[in-house]
């Protein structure tokens, strides 16, 4: 059969992505009574549409244009240079206001908490995207098996830092270690993924080997590479790229094209791989699933 | 003959950088955003040539050579050539002018808000007359005095160029403090050359 699609045919036309997922989520929900609720504290709704329908970008793409400051300043230095970082063996504290502090070995985290396949967008502040087909594990798991205190209202996380493996550090570009943080409740959305692999294979060290965040509502520097250390907090910790440049990045950076950074527009943003800009999309497409952890908060102050 | 052979020869290597840019783009040398690549490399050789231009008078004072003002427009024109490359990849490729109906204010509205790109965006504006009135007949047209007292804009156009290329970077690359630097010198030099001998630096200036 030949299917033909008019040249002319209106973005309205095509079926709602709503409609779409509705798809999935049916098929979901059959799949899920079968399972017999195998995960039951995540939303199904949410987990149905966690995944991007887009084309992903290509793998030498993603592994070869990287902001990565620990291995160079220049897109393609990680991907030159990040073979000095020794992925293993590794371990990650969690730690802070828990009732179960612990150090994993990255294997046992693994083993642990299976990897699935989130294909998420990624936005970065510099105004280009990707899409990127992640493997891992929801952040949710992971905290609440360490037992948060009543008393954490935030998630630190730390990179490592040992200018022998990473020899950016040696330079003062950042503060080092590059530190992130997210506000608990960020931390415990479903979307939020420790992220363990790539395209199915395991995390290429200029990506962040073997752990780094996957936030996909925030701009790209929130998903912080290669963590050593997760730290429950009660209060809001420090951002390396707030500590560096506090009128430019704040801390919840959210992916929003009504508020611009200094040096570039956020309204739209150019897909790798495509030439021309396609606008951006409040919290990076992902506000039906995240825009309730903002209500009443004024995000061009909150930027 | 001698002479224009020269010419040529600085006109041929100063657009080795841009075959070079065609070559890695058929390629596919480049990253994987293209567009931003072709924006640093022509910027980055826009302002190379932008020194280079700079560095003729010094250079002819050192030397005594009076003959190397010859090559002083050239790589003006060649610096002014590579300013176009860099602000129609901005404009056409990275901002769409042309391709994309509502480019244009895009455009507008980041020439307008973001200072490093007012500033660069002036000085290829200022760039424009000092490449008209590059030719003999303009020298003949304005005089001598008055051809030197808008070609001084140069300066502003240099410092400028590194202005822009500064406040982009903001301290995280060495490569802008590097021009800076070059820069300074070479505006250095005509203001000690200026105090030592002040009638003989005016007229051998911009």
């Amino acid at each position: 059969m030949l299917i033909l699609r008019p040249p002319d045919i209106r973005s309205s036309e095509i079926t709602p992505e709503a409609w779409f997922w509705n798809r999935r989520q049916f098929l979901g929900a059959a799949a899920g009574a079968m399972a017999a609720a195998a995960i039951p504290s995540v939303p199904r709704a949410l987990l149905a549409s966690a995944s991007s329908d887009e084309t992903p970008t290509p793998y030498d793409d993603i592994t070869s244009y990287n902001n990565f400051y620990e291995f160079g300043l220049d897109k393609r230095d990680p991907s030159r240079n990040a073979h000095t970082l020794r992925p293993r063996p590794w371990t990650v504290m969690v730690e802070g206001e828990v009732h179960k502090p612990k150090t994993y070995d990255v294997d046992e985290l693994i083993r642990r908490y299976p990897a699935a396949e989130r294909i998420y967008r990624l936005r970065c502040v510099e105004a280009w995207s990707m899409v990127i087909p992640w493997t891992g594990f929801e952040l949710n798991r992971l905290l609440k098996d360490v037992e948060p205190t009543s008393q954490a209202k935030y998630v630190a996380f730390q990179t490592l830092h040992d200018p022998e493996q990473m020899p950016g550090q040696r330079r003062g570009v950042l503060p080092w270690p590059y530190v992130e943080g997210l506000r608990l409740d960020e931390a415990l959305h479903p979307l939020t993924i420790l992220v363990t692999g790539l395209y199915g294979k395991p995390l290429p060290n200029q990506n962040g080997a073997p752990l780094r965040l996957a936030v996909p509502w925030k701009y790209g520097f929130k998903s912080i590479k290669s963590i050593v250390r997760i730290r429950l907090m009660r209060d809001q910790p420090p951002t390396t790229w707030n500590l560096s440049a506090p009128s430019e990045y704040g801390f919840y950076s959210n992916v929003n094209p009504a508020v611009d950074h200094p040096r570039w527009s956020q309204r739209r943003e150019r897909r790798i791989g495509e030439l021309l800009r396609r606008p951006t999309l409040a919290f990076n497409g992902y506000a039906d699933q995240v825009a309730h952890l903002y209500a009443g908060m004024d995000l061009k102050v909150n930027y | 003959m001698r002479r224009l052979l020269l010419q040529t020869l600085v006109v041929l290597l100063a657009l080795v950088p841009a075959a070079l840019i065609v070559i890695d783009l058929f390629r596919g040398n480049l990253s994987a955003n293209p567009i931003e690549d072709v924006t640093h490399r022509t910027g980055d050789w826009t302002l190379y040539l932008l020194l280079a231009t700079l560095a003729v008078t010094p250079l002819r004072r050192l030397t005594g050579r009076g003959a190397l003002v010859r090559f002083r427009r050239t790589l003006g024109l060649l610096a002014f050539t590579y300013a176009c490359l860099h602000f129609l990849t901005y404009a056409v490729l990275d901002q769409g002018l042309f391709l994309q109906g509502d480019a244009l204010g895009y455009l507008g509205d980041d020439i307008a808000k973001r200072p490093y790109i007012t500033v660069g965006f002036t000085a290829f504006l200022l760039l424009l007359p000092l490449a008209i009135t590059s030719t003999k007949g303009w020298v003949r047209r304005l005089g001598g005095a008055r051809w030197n007292a808008l070609h001084r804009m140069v300066y502003v156009v240099g410092a400028l160029g590194v202005l822009h290329y500064l406040w982009l970077a903001k301290g995280e690359r060495p490569r802008p403090v590097y021009f800076a630097v070059a820069l300074i010198i070479l505006l250095g030099t005509r203001v000690v050359a200026a105090r030592r001998t002040p009638r003989a630096a005016t007229a051998a200036a911009a």
